[in-house]
């Protein structure tokens, strides 16, 4: 068989595999060539409240590599405890889309000087006001006037506070894009959920967090030596912000000085002057700066009739960025609003508000996946519906710990990002802490955004209470969930020592994004302390009850459709177009096989097998067969006759269809053969051995060859294959416990099954004893018989000779000698003679005149008579007085057969 | 008259009697018999075993399904494909499917199917054909025994899952079918890997072993984050995106992909396979 070689093509088409394969992969990970520049400013800007002071920033400026002529700006602040390169990564995505970006650190940060002013319009807004004029004297930005570029300001948190106060301060910002972001400083860190008018609830962790970080960049790097001047206990803080943290957290509540400083750096103060068309974007998984700061920002700014559009994510200072989905669509409104209102392109953005749902887990990061939602208008708040369940729960006393420790957990400010924690059972009540107010399981699902509200009576024999009023959604199996982490602080004062006497205040709880399923249950929980808020130090018992029922806002949105479900478009049009592309290849098939199996050649329609001029040649450039022709008529049988490698078995590889010819052809009753011809039906075989599957038995391989065949049972005679095949009781037998013979003697009962017209056997007595060779002789001479034809192959000269009607001599690829058995087998011209004197006797020989005389070894001659009689012969060489041995008459099968393999044992080679 | 009148080239090699031929192998029974006895084996492990165990903090949605294996019939069954989707599906489908032509190839027996004539691309279909439905039957076997064990052991209750809400057991039921037809999908790569093998070499181990081998390289280069978005195209990349069935409402997203991927490598690889079969020498 021909070897799998290093063959020139093979090494060719590898080498092509191999480089597309190489280029795909570097394709896919080659870095593309960013579209954009960048360049690292020192910015001095006049800042403090009379401009007195000057400060540098550290900035830089991104610039579209491929500008037409002046580009829009977008200035992009950092959030809290950023520099500039926290936003780098947005910054290079717009300046992808065609802005130039300003990011800079805001001052009291990294490398830039100044203090922190907590975005005071006095410092970072006039910082800003600075930046605005510096962007305005570039000549790469586009401006509205002289001094006025056009710009959008874009900014998360600390970022997104400066945008609201700047555009309310300076009306050269064109459009803003503020996100979870506060609306009044006073409200964000002294929460108050209840409608009074006493101070909230000071947020002692996100304070501390906010403060220990600004007090940590005491320098860009580790200073070598303290910086002259500056208080270790404020860092880098202004000294103002300072004492009020300092006051604030140390007590509690906030005096007028501190209320003042912190309502100063409030968007709140400014929203009537904001004209700068304003995209509000907040996160629904936010402890610090909740979806309600957002809503009082929209309220605020749309009521002068600027354009405000609100938008809600799964994320915020607790969780993040949010999922993938959620971050595209924030982008998507980001880069949509300032399109239309920067750089003049597209549609104005639609109204509608979009929000999203927390569906699970991805299973592939195991990050969340959220569904989109959208309606025509923002609701606000309290939704477009409302929902009232009922609440149970007799009045319930509650101890405030001393120091508020051991305190309820319900958010871990600052670890950022962890939403799969907010959403398990992360919040944890004390026993004795809490008083606990259930439903009964809902009927039917709650799809809630907005803040709910429930009203509350307290009594505290103090007076005063501070208490944590908490959502909780209840699943059949007892598991509560508290939606994304969000507790509404409380702080009541006037409260009487009796709950009979205390007066229903309403709890507005912070707004939520969740539905609540069918067959869960609605639990609020009050509780007397959290980990995050700062509770009295004192040690008291309140008693607390709820009011009868909790109203929850509704909001039935659209779903977003989610630009994944192209892909299964996709995947419908994939599997069309499998199915047209199987039809077609199915119905060409069909058409070619019809028309190729259709030729028939009528003069030979009824002769069994004709072989014309059939070559074959491997792809490596070995030819087993060179040019054979030959005809198997009907009644006859052939024997094939040639050595070891001579290319027989090519031959009947070919005639079985299993090998395509690379020259001539086979025709089987005027068919042409190739692989699958129907008329191979009417052939049966052995060929290189038997085949049978190991684990049946010889009769059960009869059976499923037969089944294969499709044909009735009734035209495989099964009797008659059997008795040919000789087995006994062995037929049941496995076939893997046969002997060679045993094996070889079903194969050819296999192929005689259905008594097909032409039976081809390759070497049909190898293994065969004595015996069974020639009762096999008599079965092939039989077999041939009624019509049928036998091709029988074989190197061995005497069982051609004794089975075959006619055979055909092959050697090295090519017929040597073929036509009746009898005639070739027939008395040669040639004799052998041994003689006593070799010379002596051609001489004589020669003298007769007959056709040639070989030497044939020391004491013989072959001698073609030539019609001289083999008497004659004797009878001069006897008188010439060389004494004659014997005389061997030669056939000339023999002749054929020992010309090719008698001059080179060896064979013709390996084929 | 140019044939046997009896012969009908689409008769041949009916998928009866293929099924038959792969029926009476032992490789056939210990397969389909393995995945009856791998739940009982599971079921047997988690009632001996020792049932406190401190399991190695249990992280993942892997973790939680061990958890909530013997919560019910249908996470009992969750848990049993979760554990064999991994490698023992991929074994047995690519038993089913790279065997069948290479082990013929090697006893020899297929020169006579295909000279009966069978022909090529009909023996290659019927063949792919019924090694399709063995590979699907271990799957059904495997999810029923579990099934059928873990909810007598176990009963039946909704389908729980610390990634969403517990899902109601006639609901949970139909989620289990789904994930089960999408193990089917996927697992046709593997199928259309071993199948190809099949037909390249003669020898059934290779074709078995190379399916398997690929899948597992497939799954470690998966694991590479660095490679970034090629990962994407690796077949194994949404081999776990089942789970999203277990959330509500269920993503399918991922699944969908997955879908997709495994259906066009498993065309290249079938179009492969009968391309060359049916035009290369049988030299077997």
């Amino acid at each position: 068989m021909p070897a799998k070689r290093l063959t020139r093509r093979r090494v060719i088409s590898g080498s092509v595999v191999l480089v597309v394969v190489a280029a795909l992969v570097g394709w896919a990970v080659w870095p593309d060539r960013a579209g954009w520049t960048s360049a690292d400013e020192r910015i001095t800007v006049r800042t403090g409240p009379a401009d007195a002071e000057s400060v540098e920033l550290d900035a830089r400026l991104y610039l579209p590599r491929d500008r037409d002529g002046r580009v829009p700006a977008v200035l992009l602040a950092h959030g809290f405890g950023g520099t500039k390169d926290s936003v780098s990564d947005d910054a290079e995505s717009l300046a992808d889309r065609g802005y130039a970006v300003l990011t800079w650190t805001a001052q009291g940060f990294g490398g830039s000087g100044g203090q922190i002013h907590l975005d005071s319009p006095d410092y970072e807004v006039r910082d800003a006001q600075g930046l605005l004029d510096w962007l305005a004297a570039r000549p790469e930005i586009k401006l509205d006037e002289t001094g006025d570029p056009r710009v959008g300001v874009v900014g998360g948190s600390y970022g997104g506070a400066l945008a609201l106060l700047l555009a309310g301060q300076d009306p050269r910002v064109d459009a803003i894009v503020p996100s979870i972001t506060w609306n009044d400083l006073n409200k964000a860190f002294l929460q108050q959920s209840a409608d009074t008018t006493a101070t909230g609830v000071f947020k002692k962790t996100w304070a501390g967090l906010y403060f220990g970080n600004g007090a940590a960049t005491l320098a860009p790097e580790p200073a070598a030596a303290p910086v002259p001047g500056q208080d270790p206990a404020c860092g880098r803080f202004a000294a103002d912000i300072c004492a009020a943290y300092l006051q604030l957290a140390t007590t509690g509540t906030a005096d007028q000085k501190t209320l003042d400083l912190l309502r100063k750096s409030s968007p709140a103060t400014v929203l009537g002057r904001i004209k700068a068309p304003t995209l509000l974007i907040q996160g629904a998984v936010d402890t610090l700066f909740p979806l309600s700061e957002a809503d009082a920002n929209a309220k605020g700014i749309a009521a002068t009739g600027t354009p405000v559009r609100v938008a809600w994510f799964t994320g915020g200072h607790d969780g993040g960025a949010g999922p993938q989905t959620d971050q595209d669509r924030v982008k998507y409104l980001t880069v949509q609003w300032l399109d239309h209102y920067v750089k003049g392109e597209g549609d104005a953005p639609s109204d509608s508000f979009t929000y999203s749902r927390v569906a699970g887990f991805s299973a592939l990061d195991r990050g969340l996946v959220t569904n989109g939602y959208s309606t025509d208008a923002y609701p606000g708040m309290s939704g477009t519906g409302r929902t009232q369940v009922s609440l149970a729960g007799p009045a319930q006393p509650v101890a405030n710990p001393p120091n508020g420790n051991p305190a309820a957990l319900s958010s871990l400010p600052g670890t950022g990002g962890r939403l799969s924690e907010l959403l398990g059972g992360l919040a944890a009540d004390i026993p004795g802490q809490h008083a606990s107010f259930q439903s009964t399981p809902v009927s039917s699902a709650i799809e809630v955004a907005g803040a709910p509200t429930v009203q509350l009576r307290v009594a505290s024999p103090t007076g005063e209470a501070t208490v944590f009023v908490k959502l909780y959604d209840v699943d059949e199996s007892g598991a509560k969930t508290l939606s994304a982490g969000l507790v509404a602080p409380v702080r009541l004062t006037g409260l009487p020592a009796s709950i009979e006497q205390a007066q229903p205040v309403t709890v507005t709880l912070p707004a939520i994004v969740r539905r609540i399923d069918s067959g869960h249950t609605v639990r609020v929980v009050v509780a007397t302390s959290d980990q995050a808020f700062l509770t009295p130090a004192q040690p008291a018992t309140y008693t607390v009850q709820v009011g009868s029922s909790i109203t929850l806002p509704t909001v039935v949105g659209t779903p977003i459709a989610n630009p994944q479900t192209v892909w299964r478009w996709v995947l419908g049009g994939l599997l069309l177009a499998i199915a047209l592309g199987l039809a077609v290849v199915l119905l060409v098939r069909r058409r070619l096989r019809r028309r190729r199996h259709d030729e028939t050649l009528e003069e030979y329609e009824d002769t069994p097998l004709v072989v014309r001029g059939l070559r074959k040649a491997y792809a490596d450039g070995f030819v087993a067969v060179e040019e054979i022709s030959f005809t198997v008529a009907r009644g006859q049988v052939v024997g094939l006759l040639g050595p070891n490698g001579a290319g027989k078995t090519t031959t009947l590889r070919v005639l079985m269809g299993l090998t395509m010819p690379t020259g001539g052809d086979a025709l089987v009753f005027g068919h042409r053969l190739m692989p699958g011809a129907p008329i191979l039906s009417r052939v049966g075989a052995l060929v290189e051995g038997p085949g049978f599957l190991p684990h049946l038995s010889g009769y059960e391989n009869l059976e499923a060859y037969w089944r294969a065949t499709g044909r009735p049972a009734a035209d495989a005679h099964f009797e008659e294959a059997l008795e040919i095949a000789g087995l006994g009781d062995s037929v049941h037998r496995k076939t893997k416990k046969y002997s060679h013979g045993m094996r070889q003697r079903l194969a050819i009962a296999q192929a005689m099954l259905g008594l097909p017209e032409l039976l081809v056997l390759d070497e049909p007595t190898d293994g065969l004893d004595p015996p069974q060779i020639a009762e096999m002789r008599r079965v092939l001479k039989r077999y041939a018989t009624d019509g049928r034809a036998v091709l029988v192959s074989s190197h061995l000269l005497a069982e051609v000779e004794q089975t075959c009607t006619h055979a055909v001599v092959v050697n090295k690829g090519r017929i040597v000698a073929s036509g009746p058995v009898d005639e070739i087998v027939g008395e040669s011209p040639s004799v052998q003679i041994a003689v006593s004197d070799v010379p002596a006797a051609s001489a004589v020989l020669s003298s007769l005149g007959v056709k040639s005389v070989v030497p044939d070894g020391p004491s013989a001659l072959i001698v073609d008579m030539n019609g001289t009689s083999r008497s004659e012969a004797v009878a001069s060489l006897v008188k010439a007085g060389v004494e004659v041995d014997r005389v061997v008459p030669r056939r000339r099968l023999e002749d054929a057969f020992l010309a090719l393999v008698g001059d080179n044992s060896r064979g013709s080679g390996d084929r | 008259m140019s044939t046997v009148v009896s012969y009908r080239p689409s008769a041949t090699l009916p998928i009866r009697a293929e099924v038959k031929r792969q029926a009476s192998r032992r490789r056939t029974q210990l397969a389909l018999g393995f995945m009856v006895l791998l739940p009982i084996i599971i079921l047997l492990a988690f009632e001996f075993g020792g049932g406190n165990g401190d399991d190695d903090n249990g992280g993942g949605a892997f973790g939680s399904l061990v958890d909530l294996a013997t919560s019910g019939g249908l996470n009992f069954a969750l848990f049993c494909l979760a554990v064999s989707a991994g490698f023992l599906l991929v074994v047995v489908v690519a038993l089913f499917c790279g065997d069948p032509v290479a082990s013929e190839a090697s006893w020899g027996s297929l020169r006579y199917l295909l000279a009966i004539p069978v022909p090529r691309a009909r023996l290659l279909a019927v063949k792919l054909v019924v090694a399709l439905g063995y590979s699907l039957l271990a799957l059904l076997i495997l999810t029923a025994t579990a099934l059928l064990v873990g909810t007598l052991r176990y009963g039946w209750h909704p389908m729980g899952s610390t990634i969403a809400a517990a899902i109601p057991a006639g609901e949970g039921l139909l989620r289990l079918l789904g994930i089960v037809a999408y193990l089917a999908v996927i697992m046709l790569v593997v199928a259309g890997l071993a199948f190809l093998l099949s037909v390249l070499t003669d020898a059934a181990l290779g074709a078995v072993g190379g399916a398997v081998l690929l899948w597992i390289l497939s799954s470690i280069l998966d694991q590479i984050t660095a490679l970034g978005s090629v990962r994407t195209v690796l077949p194994t990349h949404y081999s776990d995106a089942w789970l999203g069935l277990l959330s509500t409402p269920p993503q399918v997203d991922d699944l969908v992909k997955g879908a997709i991927a495994a259906i066009c490598y498993a065309t290249l690889f079938w179009s492969l396979a009968f391309w060359r079969f049916t035009r290369k020498d049988i030299t077997s």
